[in-house]
């Protein structure tokens, strides 16, 4: 089960490797940040996966918690600052 | 730790796996950012519920497992959020959609 756990973390991270493609060659400014947005939700699963592979699961999922929490904050002020009038102006 | 236990876990954290590969090769190549948003708010949170499900269930009854079915709930809700909100702010700073109505009825007049 742990090579099991080991194994799909890796595919994970090749998964994640995948979008920084978008991230640098993003043609506007949204895909960069969708792209961004994307890989924060995936490192979700992979501090889970870490975590079961550490054996200390109740750390790893109070990071989990607070990162999927911060994620969404981050990029909610992002949406909000590129809809707001100073992004107008540049 | 049962035979189901494992078997279930693996098959639903394959899944998930799929489904986020699947959201990330959307990403790449997808046409336009607007298509762009419907990989990473839906196939990325389908993969994300699986993947922790499957976690869920090789955990057992615990605490802990219960505070991960927290954050699939939490991943439900909010990913789908951040990405319209990205979407919306998208749409108000002037990047129009890949077909918008009006090149669709030029197109068909010619």
């Amino acid at each position: 089960m742990e090579s099991f756990f080991l194994y799909s973390a890796v595919v994970l991270t090749i998964i994640i490797a995948v979008p920084l493609y978008r991230v640098l060659y993003g043609p506007t400014l949204y895909d960069r940040i969708l792209a961004t947005n994307a890989i924060a939700t995936k490192t979700i699963v992979l501090i889970t996966l870490i975590g079961f592979l550490f054996g200390k699961i109740e750390m790893f999922i109070d990071i989990t918690l607070a990162y999927a929490i911060l994620g969404f904050i981050g990029s909610l002020i992002i949406a909000k600052y590129l809809s707001s009038s100073k992004m107008k102006e540049e | 730790m049962t035979e189901i236990q494992i078997t279930l876990s693996i098959l639903f954290v394959i899944i998930g796996i799929v489904f986020m590969l699947v959201g990330s090769i959307g990403i790449i190549r997808l046409p336009d950012f607007y298509s762009r948003t419907h990989s990473t708010s839906k196939s990325d949170t389908l993969g994300i519920i699986f993947a922790i499900l499957g976690l869920v269930i090789y955990e057992g009854f615990t605490q802990s497992s219960f505070k991960l079915l927290l954050v699939v709930l939490f991943i439900a809700l909010s990913n789908p959020i951040g990405t319209h909100a990205l979407a919306r702010a998208a749409y108000k700073g002037g990047l129009n959609p890949f077909y918008s109505d009006d090149e669709l009825k030029e197109e068909d007049k010619q």
